[in-house]
């Protein structure tokens, strides 16, 4: 007893809680961060590559936006990624922790792809697009719905389930890719009614992305309007606060859980259809490529504000596609692209911390008087 | 008869991974720490284990079998620990929000096995497939003798090491987490971090400590698959969703690692039962493949309806605990 | 008289951003004594003591342990400072074992860690202090009660010589207190050394030697417990000369407005919480509910308000005047739930957001109308003094009372026929509660039929009309508020639970 009732010492920092942050001093703390990751991604690559940090980045911006192609490729990235965060957007502020979006966007782009095969030469192009896109958002719907059902009904873990049901899309893709596949035996679909182009989303002003664009855009507006000015989206806020709180307002939680997610689900699926429809022009695996994933991280660092979700897409598209390029430049695979968004995301990740708490230098009061 | 045996060591060679993610994850969650990088986690503790080994044979002309293990056992550990280390930082001493850092973690490990498994025998100046025969043959050695008995010798005695570690491991997390002052502790942290800090245990160095040791044992997982199954060698994204699969084995095994030992044998089997039904086209092998997950769903179904709690995920699982909080 | 000191603190300080939880708090525990730490809720009394049991660490300050200066880091620390605290939201995991509770985060003991011998220290030190344990019983089976008795004894088996215990008696009803004081002795002539926290001006009174009063963050005294009278207590601990007088008028014409028949209503895991329940309340009275915590309080409240179906029985509503069955939709009911921020208000949203949850369907358009529940906000925070700096700010972030006084206005503006209220100034201020007292009688003279759950037997009996008793989710009785007794009801509420107890033994 006599040892253990010594002073011990403690940490020389504590951590407080902010109260609030000035919208500079955060944009500050995420701007470090930021630039701590690009170093440590230089460092990365540099240890790598062997070469001069600078040329790499050069090679970044130039692998982006260093020609018109690129930069729609870029812009084609960064709008698919804002789409899926918007679609999460709902269901996120419903707490309702949905990490399904991969596989609703598989069986979206699948829809998508059925409805390009088999009414492509029956139809005139542009139904098959609007076609396309209704059944790609109805796929999607379906797919976001069973586990919400569950969900509301029987309190079933929800990430959990929509885990799974992205494994149950993947399957269901390899099995329609060996029913598709062209040409046969190589064991992908190719691209779809290549010499026809029926279904595929038609070029505006000439350019083939500008249609992905538009729809982004409306969708991402309407989401915005839909969670601040539609009642809908005050019932999706009371819901998230807590399903007693709902009850007590006298909200059906079970219809907002299961309606919320076909919204959600539609629009996974509508960014399936944009990918299928106006971009690939085929289904694989990995038509989601993971999008699904980083759309939640997207979704989350932004705190749901539509403006940071464009600006973060943007950002990791960017990346992304500069790292592709970099790494066909130096003779790498384009897995390159995932270590940096990785890294990327970690200090974005760890720097909240920093807006939401603060450290303060622990006071030992040694300063002051001793007592008697 | 000899197509059963083969069946059942082929499962119990796909199932192996998967235990070792799923121990991993389950020691993880016990702590409340709902780790979804273990996937990525696996990735990387594949391709460092592999890289250990790879440098270590390219760097002396007669390597050893026994070294190149050692090498590479420890170079797996480390990398995978160190992504335990990264998520706990994040989520324990930032309080980020733990689907989130997870989900990074797998995009980070999974690029990071595909990225140097594709590419590091280029940076070493080298061409073609990364390829560690000789330390793969200390993984795959078996057992001399006993693995010559007919039949029992191939179904029990016909794996490598890291085959039996997995079940040793299994086994002593369980006695770990539910025998032992440690376990009761770190379990306390998992259900209720605030009381568990009242009762005077150190939550943040007990959620520390069961992540990392979760990451190093599913890291395990990957080394076993590039090594004792793959041989020594690397094929992108080949290993495919077993960490999820792994993440799945968990809520199957109600958290218990003695559970997860009988269903990483039913999700190995499941895994490959599309190769011995007969009749399958390939697209209905495909259909196949999804009843693993359709298997987990349903438990997880079933258990959400029978509602009983022990059979429950801890309770603060996927919340950051921060003592002054009000 | 000089008795040696266990536990002294000086100018401790605690900011929980820009507010001082505690302001250079000054404290002294003796030796072998009880020392009542009492205050009004809000003015620091849990965060001080937090700090001792090493849950916050203070900004500025000294701790002294047997005149030892000491820092207290984390509960370990203090637990090996023989310091041990009974939080007032016990910290026990739910789903492991009475036993397993108690030896939670110990260092292990020599000879190894064994749940065997752990059981049997355990049972002899409760068999010592005259608890009853039963060590295997998994916390979510256990009555408050129970619960509180493994927090003590784990609190002693890690032979804590300074024990903290916050709002002990909150949960326990007469009786319970009674026996929880009589062990409180009986550690006291163990030569424990013990600060109990309330704001229960009798139990001070009652079981401390000394008595140490917090206002506002600050030590507002220290006095001997023999020297003073629940008066001059008050005058310590509000800071002026208060009436403690409710006031209360006459019903206003009392019509039969609610009738409840044979009610039966089952509890989450399909156990019985209300059986039998049959009463009647009126317009223009106040109807107040009595019983210990968890007697069907919470689902009788909730069963009236239409959120839980009965398993069996009928509630049927009564119009205006009296005579004639309507149908539920027929009357407004209003109903400020005991969970204030985690039930009755989004505890994220700001107060106008609040404002509407119960009225945002309203209308016809598909869009939120927020012009309206601005101006009903305002309105509210005029007529209840609603202290607020900014309309914008989450409404987690007022203070308790002001939180009370948003909901209970919101309610009110529904224009209710029926306004159930559980618990209307738990863990608010003098001044708070009889802002919402003087507001329910407002509601009773304009008609309204209040329905009120109260834990406090003094404000019962000076605020309602009639009572009615709940004991184990029965009715057992109902008695007029100005001529029933303290002592009855209290009675009343533990009756058949004791029959409920040697029902079970009996099997």
């Amino acid at each position: 007893m006599e040892n253990k009732s010594a002073r011990k010492k403690l940490p020389a920092f504590h951590v407080v809680k902010r109260d609030g942050i000035s919208l500079g001093k955060a944009m500050a703390v995420r701007g470090t961060a930021v630039l701590l990751s690009l170093i440590v991604c230089a460092v990365v690559i540099v240890f790598i590559t062997k070469q001069n940090p600078i040329s790499v980045y050069a090679g970044i911006i130039d692998g982006a936006v260093g020609s018109s192609r690129r930069t729609w490729v870029t812009i084609r990235e960064t709008v698919i990624l804002l789409l899926l965060a918007v679609a999460l957007v709902p269901t996120y502020r419903m707490k309702f922790w949905n990490i399904g979006a991969e596989g609703q966007i598989l069986m979206g782009g699948a829809a998508s792809a059925a409805v390009m095969i088999y009414f492509g030469s029956r139809m005139p192009g542009a139904v098959v697009t609007i076609l396309l896109i209704l059944c790609g958002m109805m796929a999607g719907l379906v797919w976001g719905l069973i586990p919400a059902i569950f969900k509301a009904y029987h309190n079933t873990n929800e990430t959990l389930f929509t885990l799974m049901m992205n494994y149950i899309a993947i399957q269901i893709v390899n099995c329609l890719i060996v029913l598709w596949e062209n040409p046969k035996g190589s064991n992908t679909v190719g691209i779809i009614n290549g010499a026809t182009k029926s279904g595929w989303f038609p070029s505006i002003f000439g350019n083939a992305y500008a249609l992905n664009v538009i729809i982004v855009f409306l969708v991402t507006v309407g989401i915005t309007l839909y969670m601040k000015y539609d009642k809908h989206g005050y019932e999706i806020d009371v819901v998230g606060a807590g399903v007693r709180t709902a009850r007590y307002a006298g909200i059906n939680v079970k219809k907002v859980i299961c309606r919320t997610m076909m919204l959600s689900g539609a629009i996974c699926g509508l960014a399936g259809a944009v990918i299928v429809g106006g971009a690939s022009h085929t289904i694989s695996t990995s038509t989601a490529g993971g999008r699904g994933f980083t759309a939640i991280i997207v979704a989350w660092m932004s705190k749901f504000n539509p403006i940071a979700m464009l600006v973060i897409s943007a950002f990791l598209s960017f990346m992304q596609q500069g790292a592709i390029q970099i790494a066909s430049q130096f003779g790498l695979n384009e897995n390159a692209s995932d270590i940096i968004t990785g890294i990327l995301l970690f200090f974005l990740i760890g720097c909240e911390f920093f807006i939401n708490y603060k450290l303060e230098r622990t006071d030992s009061g040694d300063t002051e008087e001793n007592a008697s | 008869m000899t197509m059963l045996i083969t069946f059942i060591t082929k499962a119990i060679g796909q199932g192996i991974a998967i235990l070792f993610g799923a121990t991993g994850e389950i020691i993880t969650e016990k702590s409340g720490n709902l780790n979804l990088g273990i996937p990525g986690i696996m990735y990387m503790g594949g391709i460092s284990g592999l890289m250990g080994a790879f440098f270590y044979e390219h760097s002396t002309d007669n390597p050893s079998p026994v070294a190149g293990m050692i090498i590479s056992l420890i170079c797996a550990l480390l990398v995978s620990a160190l992504g335990g280390l990264l998520y706990s930082f994040l989520t324990v001493s930032l309080r980020a929000n733990q689907n989130v850092v997870g989900l990074a973690i797998t995009t980070f490990g999974v690029g990071f096995g595909n990225f140097f498994g594709g590419s590091v025998s280029k940076i070493a100046g080298g061409v073609g497939q990364i390829s560690v025969a000789t330390s793969a043959s200390a993984y795959q050695a078996k057992l001399p003798f006993l693995s010559d008995i007919p039949v029992v010798g191939k179904l029990l005695f016909g794996y490598g090491f890291l085959t039996y570690a997995s079940l040793v491991i299994s086994v002593l997390v369980w006695y770990v987490l539910f025998k032992t002052r440690r376990g009761l502790n770190l379990r306390a942290a998992g259900e209720d971090p605030a009381a568990a800090d009242a009762a005077g245990i150190n939550v943040t160095a007990y959620k520390y400590t069961a992540t990392i040791a979760g990451c190093a044992i599913a890291g395990l997982g990957g080394l076993y698959y590039v090594m004792e199954y793959l041989g020594g060698t690397w094929s992108n994204d080949s290993f495919g969703d077993r960490g999820w699969l792994a993440v799945a084995l968990v809520i199957l095994a109600l958290w218990n690692p003695l559970n997860a030992i009988w269903g990483s044998l039913a999700f190995g089997a499941l895994y490959i039962l599309y190769i011995y039904l007969p009749g399958l086209t390939r697209a209905t092998q495909e259909l196949v493949k999804v009843i693993p997950y359709v298997v987990t769903i349903v438990v997880l179904v079933f258990t959400s309806f029978r509602n009983r709690p022990e059979d429950q995920p801890p309770a603060s699982l996927g919340l950051s605990y921060f003592r002054e909080d009000r | 008289m000089s008795q040696e000191t266990a536990l002294q603190l000086k100018g401790v300080t605690k900011y929980f951003g820009e507010t001082a939880a505690n302001d250079h708090v000054d404290l002294e525990l003796k030796k072998g004594e009880i020392l009542a730490v009492l205050g009004e809720n809000g003015s620091g009394k849990t965060t001080l003591m937090n700090m001792i049991s090493g849950i916050y660490f203070p900004d500025k300050g000294h701790i002294y342990v047997n005149g030892k200066e000491v820092s207290i880091g984390s509960p370990h620390d203090a637990f090996d400072l023989g310091i041990g605290m009974v939080h007032q939201h016990f910290k026990l995991i739910n789903v492991m074992s009475a036993l397993e509770n108690i030896v939670l985060g110990m260092d292990p003991p020599e000879g190894g860690f064994s749940l065997q011998k752990a059981r049997k220290s355990v049972m002899s030190l409760a068999h010592d202090y005259g608890f009853e344990l039963d060590p295997n019983k998994k916390v979510y089976n256990m009555s408050v009660s129970e619960k509180q008795t493994v927090e003590i004894i784990k609190v002693l088996y890690r032979g804590a010589d300074i024990l903290i215990l916050d709002e002990p008696t909150a949960v326990l009803t007469p009786q319970e207190s009674d026996k929880l004081f009589n062990v409180l002795r009986s550690m006291k002539d163990h030569g424990h050394s013990i600060i109990i926290i309330t704001h229960k001006l009798n139990e001070v009174l009652e079981i401390s030697d000394r008595v140490t009063v917090l206002r506002k963050g600050k030590n507002a005294g220290t006095a001997a417990t023999r020297d003073m009278t629940v008066d001059l207590l008050t005058e310590m601990m509000v800071g002026e000369k208060v009436d403690l007088d409710i006031w209360r008028t006459d019903p206003a014409e009392p019509r039969k407005r609610l009738k409840l028949k044979d009610l039966t209503v089952l509890n989450g895991e399909g156990l019985p919480a209300l059986k039998d329940v049959s009463f009647e309340a009126n317009s223009g009275e106040i109807l107040g509910i009595a019983g210990i915590s968890g007697s069907g309080q919470k689902e009788l409240l909730e069963t009236i308000a239409g959120l839980v179906s009965p398993e069996s029985g009928a509630i049927s509503f009564f119009s205006k005047d009296g005579d004639k069955e309507v149908d539920r939709k027929d009357v407004t009911l209003s109903f400020v739930p005991e969970d204030r921020l985690g039930m009755g208000l989004v505890a994220s949203m700001n107060v106008p957001d609040n404002v509407m949850l119960r009225s945002y369907r309203d209308g016809k358009s598909r869009f939120v109308e927020r012009k309206g529940p601005l101006e009903t906000a305002k309105a509210i925070i005029k007529s209840l003094a609603v202290v607020i700096p900014d309309l914008s700010i989450r409404i987690s972030s007022l203070s308790g009372g002001n939180v009370q006084k948003v909901l209970l206005g919101r309610e009110i503006s529904l224009s209710p026929d029926i306004l159930l209220v559980a618990y209307p100034a738990r863990g608010l201020d003098i001044n708070s509660s009889f802002t919402i007292y003087n507001e329910l009688n407002a509601q009773k003279q304009k008609g309204v039929c209040v329905i009120c759950v109260i834990e406090d037997l003094d404000v019962l009996m000076q605020l309602t009309d009639r009572i009615v008793v709940l004991s184990g989710g029965k009715v057992s009785g109902i008695r007029d508020a100005r001529t029933g007794t303290k002592e009855e009801i209290g009675l009343l509420m533990t009756s058949s639970e004791k029959k409920k107890a040697e029902g079970k033994d009996g099997k």
